[in-house]
């Protein structure tokens, strides 16, 4: 059981990552009918967002200290951050929380960019063809990711969570279970819960707001909308916008699970395009549902048998049963690199639509 | 234009292509040719002719066939660890293997068409990348020696083959005794010109995938086609199933690719799991586009100027910029140096990028259109009037 539970746990956070991609894949795909190939390079912008702020917070004033000496003999440089020199205490804390901090530096640069490549390149594509469109968006991101490996270089940068949010959760005793026996970083559960407060930030405001009434009206039949006199093209413009900022956060709030460098995003974004054909095209809920489970699926492959497990003689009945999956996982090494994919050529034999694609939206 | 006429034009354009092929290594030697790029010139070329088989005919546009490129590399490679370093068997393993990849992926990704398919194939792709740079890397079953690339041993069994050469080190790659590596010199005009053997068996395949090419575009098959790309749903509504049509074409240009592939093992035995990656994909797409998707000749000249600006740009650092504005003013010619800096040595993805944007927005037809349409410029500014009953011809495939 718990066993389970721990990799259930260790999916969300990769499975929130594919969820969020993904719903901005379809939020994109279903108001302006273009498949953004350039979504993992907003993903990646957002993480690079964390990383300029926390530079930026981190940018040292050098001052020498004549009266304590190196081993060298030279005078001893002393660092400190400007803003913990001009703030003190408060400093520090800033420093601390770039992370999360970046949250409010990557919305407002996450919706110009989006806006701006909207406006500025994609409104041209509408009336071209579907390739064009894979094509130009193909070579943005290339060159997204290029400008990114030219400013900061081409390898990792680690950035770390705030202390009070890091170290590992004891998950299991939270819930009333022996201690110690599901541990987990909690830094993941925030991502799981941020991602979640996103997702639903989304829905509602599609579900509940004027503007996100006439959005979901355009996705259904655009032309009506624009005959009904609604400027419909400028909330699709926002829509993507919109689009861009949950990818970015999602790259902001994953930096200190994985570090970021410039391919980041296209390997993410590979990954979300099949979770957004096994949940339908076009699906706002399919999308977020497959991300989830395909994150967990996949960490469910990648178990590997614990160093201390008890002998067949001592075992209950669930660790029978896990023994067996074990063993039929070690029969298939490295099955967890791969087991999205094989989903989605099952997915795709069984069920075209995907799991919650509407009939007939994209089924040829 | 009757079928006479066309049919001697398809004999020029072949003749030109092999003159064109052999007078290769002469013409690129002021320009900085060097047998290694030649080589590379003819692999691409082939790769990118196979690719607009698929792409410039059915016009789905396939983001994942480095993945058959790979896989013939892999094969080739396995080929001459177990039978001989004779390339012939190697190359032909490798196109049969990249074949069935390509019939395996085909099969599924074509159950969906537009965007749905180009998604699937970069799926794909990328779950071989993974198949091969860890999954089957792993020891035990060891095909493809992971991160470090599949590469030749001494202790190779080359069954059909000598297992080391005399002096103790690993066979050569050859044909028949031919060496692939070996390399010829010749003064030519006061010029050294440099040519490898490898050279020849390249340009031998490139001649050939270039007829079977031609052939494909002028049969019936190439205009079922082209059919499927203007109008699948009423290839339907006639009674005509179409997927067979698309599958053959892709397991063409897979085959194609594995071809490609294999040659690339042949003149350097080693195989990687980057030649998989999404990047190389994009990488024909890229020459294919920039060349003149459904033309001929296009993805060929897409392929040689990618591969000529690569082997241009990459070669460039600062110091040669420095170099290169040294005519301008101090303050000026380190700006220069300052803008273009990102763009050559280590960024010349960045170059490429912008090229590809910048080929997509303006030019999508590629060069090809692009030299359509300055022929036509110069044609209706001498015999206007004329130029109506040019048109048809000008698409120069």
């Amino acid at each position: 059981m718990d066993q389970i539970l721990l990799q259930i746990l260790n999916g969300l956070d990769k499975g929130s990552a594919y969820a969020l991609i993904a719903l901005g894949l379809t939020l994109i795909f279903g108001t302006l009918g273009v498949v953004n190939f350039a979504h993992g390079a907003l993903f990646m912008l957002g993480a690079f967002c964390t990383v300029s702020l926390n530079k930026l917070l981190t940018m040292e004033q050098v001052v020498l200290d004549e009266t304590r000496m190196t081993a060298w003999g030279t005078p001893m440089e002393i660092r400190t951050p400007f803003v913990e020199a001009w703030f003190g205490e408060f400093g520090t804390t800033l420093v601390e929380y770039a992370v999360p901090l970046s949250i409010l530096v990557a919305i407002p640069v996450m919706l110009l960019v989006g806006v701006t490549m909207e406006r500025g390149l994609i409104k041209h594509f509408y009336k071209r063809p579907h390739a064009e469109q894979i094509l130009v968006t193909f070579g943005l991101a290339i060159v997204l990711q290029e400008i990114i490996k030219a400013w900061f270089g081409a390898n990792p940068i680690p950035q770390s969570e705030p202390d009070a949010l890091g170290g590992m959760l004891d998950f299991g005793a939270a819930i009333g279970m022996t201690e110690g026996t599901i541990t987990y970083p909690a830094w993941r559960l925030v991502y799981f819960l941020f991602a979640g407060v996103v997702i639903t930030g989304v829905f509602c405001f599609l579900q509940f707001t004027t503007f996100g009434m006439v959005v979901r009206a355009g996705m259904a039949d655009r032309e009506t909308v624009g005959l009904l006199g609604i400027n419909i093209d400028k909330r699709f413009t926002f829509m993507f916008g919109l689009a861009a900022v949950v990818a970015g956060l999602a790259g902001v709030m994953y930096t200190p699970i994985l570090s970021p460098d410039y391919h980041l995003g296209m390997d993410f974004l590979v990954l979300s395009f099949v979770v957004v054909v096994v949940g339908g095209m076009g699906s706002l809920g399919g999308a977020v549902m497959a991300g989830f489970l395909l994150g967990i699926l996949q960490s469910f492959t990648a178990m590997k048998r614990p160093a201390i497990f008890p002998d067949a003689a001592d075992r209950t009945v669930g660790e029978d049963i896990l023994n067996v999956w074990y063993t039929i996982l070690e029969y298939l090494p490295g099955i967890d690199q791969i087991i999205i994919y094989l989903a989605a050529v099952v997915v795709l034999l069984v069920r075209p639509r995907g799991l919650m694609g509407r009939k007939g939206v994209m089924e040829t | 234009m009757n079928a006479k006429a066309s049919s001697r034009n398809d004999l020029y354009l072949i003749l030109g292509f092999i003159v064109a092929v052999a007078l290769g290594p002469i013409i690129m030697t002021p320009f900085g040719g060097y047998p290694d790029l030649l080589q590379k010139f003819a692999i691409f070329g082939i790769f990118a002719i196979g690719f607009n088989i698929l792409f410039g005919l059915t016009g789905y546009l396939s983001f994942g066939h480095a993945a058959f490129l790979g896989a013939g590399s892999y094969a080739a490679v396995w080929c001459f660890k177990l039978v001989g370093m004779n390339v012939l068997p190697a190359i032909i393993s490798a196109m049969i293997v990249g074949g069935l990849f390509s019939a395996l992926i085909g099969f599924v990704s074509l159950r969906r068409s537009g965007i749905y398919f180009s998604i699937l194939t970069l799926a794909f792709a990328q779950m071989c990348y993974n198949l091969a740079y860890s999954v089957l890397g792993q020891p035990g079953m060891n095909l493809t020696n992971g991160e470090t690339g599949l590469q030749l041993k001494l202790d190779d069994p080359r069954y059909f083959g000598e297992s080391a050469s005399e002096s103790g080190t690993i066979p050569p790659t050859s044909m028949f005794g031919i060496e692939m590596k070996q390399i010829h010199e010749f003064d030519l005009f006061g010029m050294t010109v440099q040519v490898s053997n490898g050279y020849f068996v390249c340009a031998l395949f490139v001649i050939l995938a270039f007829y079977v090419s031609m052939r494909i575009f002028r049969s019936p098959f190439g205009m079922m086609l082209r059919a499927v790309k203007t109008n699948q749903n009423r290839m339907s509504y006639t009674g005509l199933n179409t997927r067979p049509y698309a599958l053959a074409a892709f397991v063409i240009s897979g085959m194609y690719a594995g071809l490609a592939g294999g040659l690339m093992s042949a003149m350097d035995p080693l195989a990687g799991a980057e030649r998989m990656q999404w990047t190389a994909s994009g990488e024909v797409v890229l020459m294919t586009i920039l060349g003149g998707a459904g033309t001929l000749i296009g993805p060929i000249i897409g392929a040689g100027v990618i591969k000529y600006l690569e082997n241009i740009f990459s070669s460039f650092n600062d110091q040669v910029m420095t170099g290169f504005f040294d005519f301008l003013p101090d303050w000026l010619g380190s700006a220069m140096v300052w803008i273009t800096s990102p763009f050559v040595g280590e960024g010349w993805h960045l170059t490429l990028g912008v090229i590809f944007m910048l080929i997509v927005i303006f030019l999508p037809g590629g060069l090809m259109e692009g030299f359509a349409r300055i022929g036509r410029l110069f044609r209706g500014s001498r015999k206007r009037g004329e130029g109506a009953a040019d048109a048809p011809r000008v698409p120069a495939e």
